[in-house]
């Protein structure tokens, strides 16, 4: 069973201090530390789950600048058999409908019977790629999958609903796969895994200006500051005794 | 073009979802300013009432019954929905960005060759643009979209982000005959899966000690217990917390866990994003401890400590002690 796995090279923000770039198009990526996207993890775990059971290849493709090749590396580290790079010289103007497109004219002549991706990407949210990449390729899709039992043809997926409900499809490959965090455990590399990466295949794809389909960035800015908490001042001893009195107060010991 | 303002009506087990309404109102706002019609758009089968109940929300409600559609399934809705836009041809179309906009809004937008942005909290149209506010790096950022929605677009909004005002309006009811060419053989619903019931309602609780990612161990958990059972409340986390495994999915706070409104919410180490936020920001009293002080929960609690949780848990739990 071959599959292809998209991952995305995204900033940790959880607890960065973030800073606008000049342009109000992107963040000033000075101090941020960079790493795979967190649904993206759970996707290459799957799709390494199944070359586990199943055999066959699993090929990463990334769209990204030259630094993505750490997290395709990494991937390969862990058990990937290769990796693709797309890197076009207009990325920053891209919408999710020309990743997406870049990536379709790289994988439609590939043999595969999955295609996995993350379900969503921790910097836009927009949870596009994925989906918009099965109809341009013409195969079938099934977003927020949270558990997954595959066969030779076919896989049932639970997918996620809100609320913690669930519905169950069953879906005939090729078929693309959104993975919802949480469907597996993913793995770490191995010292001998992060050895053998480095003489593994990365195919670099410069693709020179990629067509801005029809979605703009206008800018990037800090919400307006709206309600606030109540922040208390001073040490552990002095923050908590404000808290366990306001607790107090309130009748809520 | 027309100025029709479309909204998609999302329903689930006879039921409609709370978002239906939010995006009707969003959509009413907007059709004034653009001088077209609301028009709810309803997909299913055996859906007489629940299309009914949508008229007071729209000036028309467009309802394709076809047995189909009788469960979501995003390639018989999308055909339907391409069928109506192409003829139609609404200014926008607006649905709630929920579990079925993942699987349809995309893939819908590509067969229509029209724009789509997904996941906003605002949007607005301005001449034959269309101008988004998503929230965007965990809720620490927000980015402008556009797109020139001249052939149509669609927009997808997260659930709760605006309020679901009473309709007034008295819609006509208009019912579309649609039959489909294909069978989606290849892809095959089955069934509802339930979630698990844990062994604790959480939703029932009136203290919840809340915890996120950074507890960074499952075994500082231990020390969050000891502080839940001094204040006499229950654990309950955000959702990296359960994807690790560490507590069941039933003390998920969140909008794909469960809808809390405790009198007493500690959010600690946890970093406030919106899917987080909808599962809690009713609770009366919310006190957040992150080392973040740009973290989004402070927004959203009522009192707040910016310090390391490993230094202001275990001083917490001393303090109520003594003053309990
Ligand atoms: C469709 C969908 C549904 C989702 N449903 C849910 C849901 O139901 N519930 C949910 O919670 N999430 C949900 N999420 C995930 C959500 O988007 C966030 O990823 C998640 O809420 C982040 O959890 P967190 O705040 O614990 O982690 P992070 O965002 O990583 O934040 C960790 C926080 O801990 C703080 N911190 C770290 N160390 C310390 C320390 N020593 N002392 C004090 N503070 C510290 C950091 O400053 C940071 O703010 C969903 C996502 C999607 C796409």
């Amino acid at each position: 069973m071959d599959s292809i796995v998209c991952i995305k090279r995204v900033p940790e923000t959880a607890e960065a201090t973030l800073k606008i770039d000049s342009s109000n198009l992107k963040l000033d990526e000075e101090n941020l530390v960079f790493s795979i996207n967190e649904a993206d993890n759970y996707a290459l775990e799957q799709a390494l789950l199944l070359q586990e059971e199943f055999g066959g290849d699993v090929t990463i493709v990334s769209v990204g600048p030259e630094k993505t090749d750490e997290i395709i590396r990494m991937a390969l580290a862990k058990g990937a058999t290769s990796g693709i790079r797309i890197t076009p010289s207009n990325l920053e103007e891209l919408d999710p409908a020309s990743i997406a497109k870049l990536i379709a004219d790289e994988v439609k002549d590939l043999d595969y019977d999955l295609i996995f991706t993350g379900c969503i990407a921790s910097d836009d949210g927009f949870s596009q790629v994925g989906v918009t990449l099965a109809e341009m390729l013409g195969i079938n899709h099934i977003s927020m999958a949270v558990e997954m039992e595959a066969e030779e043809e076919t896989a049932k997926i639970n997918r996620e609903l809100e609320g913690g409900l669930m519905e169950k499809f069953e879906v005939k490959y090729p078929a693309v796969i959104t993975i919802q965090t949480g469907i597996n455990e993913p793995r770490y590399a191995s010292i001998l895994g992060i050895k053998r990466a480095g003489s593994k295949e990365l195919k670099v794809v410069e693709a020179s200006e990629a067509k801005a389909e029809k979605v703009k960035l206008e800018k990037i800015y800090f919400p307006p500051p709206g309600k606030m908490a109540e922040i208390f001042e001073g040490g552990p001893a002095e923050t908590s005794g404000k808290v366990a009195e306001v607790l107090k107060t309130k009748g809520l010991l | 073009m027309s100025k029709d303002i479309y909204a998609l009506a999302e329903h689930r087990q006879g039921e409609m979802r709370d978002v239906t309404f939010e995006i009707l109102t969003k959509a009413k706002i907007l059709a004034k300013e653009t001088g077209g019609s609301t028009v709810a758009v309803i997909l299913g089968s055996g859906i007489d009432n629940l299309a009914e109940s949508l008229k007071s929300y729209a000036d028309k409600v467009v309802y394709i019954e076809n047995d189909k559609l009788g469960h979501f399934h995003s390639e018989y809705y999308q055909e339907a929905l391409k069928s109506l836009f192409e003829e139609r041809k609404p200014f926008l179309m607006v649905m709630g960005h929920t579990s079925v906009a993942y699987e349809l809004a995309p893939s819908l937008a590509l067969k229509l060759d029209i724009p789509v942005i997904t996941g906003c909290i605002d949007f607005r149209i301005d001449g034959s643009s269309v101008y988004s506010v998503n929230s965007v790096y965990g809720g620490k950022v927000n980015a402008e979209y556009s797109f020139n929605s001249e052939n149509g677009g669609i927009v997808t909004i997260l659930a709760g982000s605006m309020p679901a005002e009473e309709g007034g309006l008295s819609g006509e009811l208009e019912k579309v005959s649609f039959s489909f060419d294909l069978e989606f053989e290849d892809k095959i619903f089955l069934q509802f899966v339930e979630a698990v019931a844990g062994e604790i309602d959480i939703t029932q609780a009136e203290k919840i000690i809340s915890i996120g990612r950074g507890i960074k161990e499952e075994e500082n958990l231990a020390m969050i217990q000891e502080l839940a059972d001094s204040i006499g409340g229950v654990v309950a986390c955000s959702r990296p917390i359960v994807d690790a495994g560490w507590l069941p999915k039933s003390r998920q706070v969140g909008s794909s866990g469960k809808t809390v409104k405790p009198k007493l919410y500690i959010a600690i180490g946890i970093s406030g994003d919106f899917q987080h936020l909808m599962g809690m920001r009713n609770a009366d009293t919310i006190i957040a401890i992150n080392k973040d002080p740009n973290a989004p929960i402070f927004g959203a609690a009522d009192y707040g400590i910016v310090d390391d949780l490993f230094k202001v848990v275990p001083a917490l739990k001393d303090k109520v002690a003594e003053l309990k």
